[in-house]
């Protein structure tokens, strides 16, 4: 297929190989925000092509993951009404909650539709007047405008019954968050080719001259994986601390301003927290004023009590202090068919990448 | 969820004042709102998320890369030989 095989070819990934053994003098860890990429390199085994001395660590970036306990018991718990039809991407359904995961709640009578798209919702909402629909709004950058977007149509269509249950998080200021943890060793970033493809990657530009870190905005193929690291590494030899951009076919300084508009005019940015992580500053996108009667969490009055799996490490796991093999439950316990943890349901997930190309 | 896959764009049409279009992934086809790229036209390649077209791919800056990479595989040959 055009813009996608071109981009396996085994030859150049071992020239990238032996080119990035070469230059790399000193010991480098270096991180992939991005869960997409993360089961990039486990699939094509990107980590076996580095040298010993180029350690890849992996990071926050699994949309599914970072979605709080308490939003998911939340979504549970509203889809149980009988006035609700709750409406979520697919691999939001598996991810245990306290008192079960969605397909749980669809199984005592829950009314939950997968859905591909915000439209879709927008669609089921048009089509069933007398219930409220609420659109489990999860993500990164790269799927926000959608839900700016199924916002503004509602509001310009008049449909009342379209609701948000929103968890929406932003990059640049989890990069930092990891850059001040204590005892971080990570020299240099992966940015996610499709978050810069909307934001574009000014934001990241003082990231760079702040913390003297590269930050290179890299594609999702094997080769625009080996090209991004290949330039990272380069960059930190040269201590050249800028934003590179290997993505091009995609990504533009400024990004998509059509989508970056949508979003700024129904969200604003505010704290936000990140499941194993904590609130971080500023990190997410949340309902502007206006826009509050869209929100689905005025459906619900009652308090939920969350609580976390005990042997789950993934706060450690999205951080990148951790590998999926250093939880005891790994495997043993804890399987795709029996997940413990969001990092093993979902497909960016990094445990769930582990078990998938049997590491 | 995040599954940014590159398709081609085959149709362009407008509903209730929204710009949508069919794009084909290999053998499938499925529509999708082209309102982030309103310069999309037929034949334009676009990387679509759940059901939105984020991008259209520069094809100048696509083969560009291809001269890297071959430029990369001639000198690590080189250097083995
Ligand atoms: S293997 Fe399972 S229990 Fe362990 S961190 Fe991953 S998701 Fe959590």
């Amino acid at each position: 297929m055009k813009f996608l095989t071109e981009y396996r070819n085994k030859e150049i990934a071992l020239a990238f190989s032996k080119k990035i053994k070469r230059i790399a003098k000193n010991k480098w860890v270096i991180m992939e925000i991005c869960g997409s990429q993360t089961h990039t390199i486990l699939r094509d085994g990107i980590d076996l092509l580095l040298p010993e001395n180029v350690i890849l660590v992996h990071g926050p970036g699994c949309p599914v993951c970072v979605t709080p306990l308490e939003i998911i018991d939340y979504a549970h718990e509203l889809s149980l009404r009988k006035d609700v039809i709750l409406c979520s991407y697919g691999d939001m359904l598996r991810v245990p909650g306290t008192k079960g995961s969605l397909n749980d709640a669809k199984a005592k009578g829950g009314d939950v539709k997968m859905v591909y798209s915000p439209l879709d919702a927008l669609e089921i909402a048009k089509n069933n007047p007398d219930k409220k629909i609420v659109f489990f709004a999860i993500g990164f950058e790269t799927t926000t405008p959608m839900n700016a977007k199924a916002i503004e149509i509602a509001e310009k269509e008049k449909i009342e019954n379209f609701y948000v249950l929103t968890s929406q998080v932003r990059v640049p200021p989890a990069i930092e968050a990891i850059l001040n943890s204590p005892g971080c060793e990570i020299k240099g970033f992966l940015a996610p080719g499709h978050v810069c493809t909307v934001m574009g990657y000014e934001e990241y530009e003082p990231i760079t001259e702040k913390y003297n870190v590269p930050i290179v905005v890299t594609g999702f193929e094997p080769l625009d994986m080996l090209e991004g690291i290949y330039l990272l590494i380069k960059a930190l030899e040269e201590k050249n601390y800028t934003v590179i951009n290997q993505y091009k076919r995609s990504v533009r300084r400024e990004g998509n301003k059509e989508a970056k508009k949508t979003i700024l005019k129904i969200f604003e940015t505010g704290d936000m927290r990140w499941r194993g992580i904590g609130v971080i500053p500023d990190s997410g996108f949340v309902l502007k004023q206006r826009y509050k009667k869209f929100d689905a969490r005025n459906l619900l009055a009652d308090k939920i009590k969350s609580e976390e799996n005990k042997l789950c490490i993934a706060a450690e796991i999205l951080q990148g202090k951790k590998k999926p093999t250093d939880c005891s439950a790994y495997r043993r316990i804890c399987t795709p068919e029996n997940p413990l943890g969001a990092p093993m349901v979902s497909s960016e997930g990094a445990c769930a990448a582990y078990y998938k190309y049997g590491k | 969820m995040c599954l940014g896959i590159p398709g081609k764009v085959i149709e362009v049409y407008e509903r209730d004042g929204t710009k949508m279009g069919k794009v084909e992934f290999g053998k499938i086809k499925r529509e999708v709102c082209l309102s982030f790229t309103p310069d999309a036209k037929p034949g334009d390649y676009v990387i679509v998320h759940v059901g939105f077209a984020i991008s259209i791919l520069n094809e100048k800056e696509a083969m560009e890369i291809f001269k890297t990479f071959k430029e990369i595989s001639r000198i690590e040959d080189e250097i083995s030989n």
